[in-house]
This record gives C-alpha cells, structure tokens and sequence, in this order.
C-alpha cells in the first residue's frame, strides 16, 4: 500500500509538467541539462533551427514550410492545405498545454523535415523561441 | 393516384437532399479526430470501402508522401471505426495499380465534383482537391450540405 502515494505523485508530476508553456521549457531544458551540464535554453537558437533549411524532405524542407517564418501567425500543411494554427502561446493558448501533444508532433515532424528525432536541447530551444523566453 | 405521384416525388427529392448528409463529426472516434484530423480533415468513414480504410491503415509509415505513424494500439482501434463506418458500393475508390485508394479519384467523387471549373481546383486556397474544407465549410464537424459550400472566389456553389 505503500506504493499509492508514489503512484499519485508520479500522476500529479506527469500532468504537473504538461500545463504552461513555461514549464514545458523547464521539462526539456532539465532533460537537455542532464546530457549537457549548465545547459540554458536559447530562444536565438531556437529561432535558427526554426528557419533552417534540412533539405531532408522535398516538399517540407524546413519548418516554415508549413508554419509560416512567423510563428504568431497561421499556416497551412504544404500538402494538403489544411489550415495551421499558430504555434506561439501568444497568439494561440492551446499551444505548449499537452505535454504528450508535443512529444507526439516533435517525433513527427522532426523526423519528416530534420530527418531523425530532435534532442532535448533543440525541443527547449525551439520552445523557448515560440514564447520569447530566454 | 395523382396524391401517390406526389408523394413518390416528395420522397425523391427528400432522398437527394439526404445524399449529401453525412453523420457529425461528433459520432467520430475521437482518437480518429485527433490522429488524422490535423494535417487533413477526417474524411467521412463512408468514403471509402472498408477494403479501403484496410489498405490505407496498413501502410501508414508511407502515407501519400508523408510518414504518419501511430502506436499499434491506436492504429488497430481507428482502423476498426473506419471498417465498421465504411460505405456501400456507393462511394467505393477506384485503385489502380498499387496505388493507395483515393477518395478523390473515386467514381462518386467526380461525379459530384465534375461541374467545379478547373480555376477552382488550382486556386491557391485549395491546392488538392483532398482538401475539402477550402470549399466546405463545415467539412470540419462531418458536414458537406450544399448550401455550406463557399467556392474560392467567395461566391456561393450554383448547382445546374
């Protein structure tokens, strides 16, 4: 029975980490700490990856294909058209809220236009872009 | 027998306005929603086969030029709704070859597009013809009634 707390606060942490954006960064930078020691997540950086071109795949040679070079603005899927909401908090509250949605869309698409799985450093970097942090 | 002519007329016409009401989005797998919905609407389950769905569910780590994998679990659960949902022989694909089955290329599709001017179709808010929410605003919530068809140019859909 001893286990019950542990298990309520394991389910208490792992919705505790999903519920602002801020904390979403504070999740991946401690990630990106663990393998690199004193890492701080760079919005600067995060902006660079945001527009570089990988060239991985055709249609969908850098993020901004889809999202647009601003991320407080709509976009729309290269392929089918499909309207984009934003990607910044600013401009769109439900962004950076799910940590489980996040995981899901940076498997996807990192692996579709950088061509392998981002690393921790790139994801807190790339959210510290989206809401203007650090 | 006139009051009978009648009748069968209002049941007719009745049964074409049906034809292009489909069930809400609301009945959808939410799973289904959440997976397939973000990069293109959630197609209607009645547009293909359930032979169809089979054969797009399978093979989704090469789906149209994009890689959209999903657990086993969840694949399994929408590949499932979309067998049981599936339509008659009414809206069956045509496939050629090893190509995966379009709704787009299905008899039923052309038929009820065939009238959309070309200029429509390269309009650069449609892109793709799967891209039905350019012209059916509701395509969202499962809902492709005439009268909630705004053509690109802005103009409402005037069927002859």
């Amino acid at each position: 029975m001893k286990i019950l707390p542990l298990i309520a606060v394991l389910c208490w942490t792992s919705m505790a980490q999903a519920e602002t954006p801020a904390q979403m960064l504070a999740v991946y930078e401690s990630e990106a700490a663990r393998q690199m020691p004193g890492f701080q997540a760079s919005g600067q950086r995060g902006g660079a990856f945001f527009t570089k071109q990988f060239k991985v795949s055709e249609k969908m040679p850098a993020c901004t294909a889809c999202h647009t070079e601003n991320p407080g603005k709509p976009g729309s899927h290269v392929v089918t058209g499909k309207a984009i909401q934003p990607l910044a908090p600013a401009a769109n509250v439900e962004r950076l809220t799910d940590h489980t949605k996040v995981e899901k869309w940076f498997r996807r698409n990192c692996k579709e236009v950088v061509g392998r799985e981002c690393a921790p450093a790139e994801k807190a970097d790339f959210i510290a872009y989206l809401t203007g942090g650090r | 027998m006139k009051a009978l002519t009648i009748l069968l007329a209002i049941l007719g016409l009745s049964g074409t306005a049906q034809a292009d009401r489909m069930p809400s989005a609301n009945t959808y797998l939410p799973a289904y929603k959440s997976e397939c919905g973000s990069c293109h609407v959630a197609y209607p389950p009645s547009l293909l086969s359930a032979q169809d769905w089979r054969t797009v569910m399978s093979s989704l780590d090469k789906h149209y030029g994009d890689n959209a994998s999903l657990d086993e679990k969840t694949r399994q659960a929408i590949e499932s709704f979309l067998a049981d949902q599936s339509g008659s022989r009414r809206t069956v694909s045509g496939t050629r070859g090893n190509e995966l089955p379009r709704i787009t290329t299905s008899t039923w599709f052309v038929r009820k597009h065939h009238e959309v001017p070309r200029a429509d179709w390269h309009h650069a808010k449609v892109k793709t013809p799967a891209n039905c929410s350019a012209c059916h605003t509701r395509a969202a919530e499962g809902s492709y009634r005439e009268r909630e068809i705004v053509m690109p140019n802005g103009g409402r859909w005037e069927d002859d």
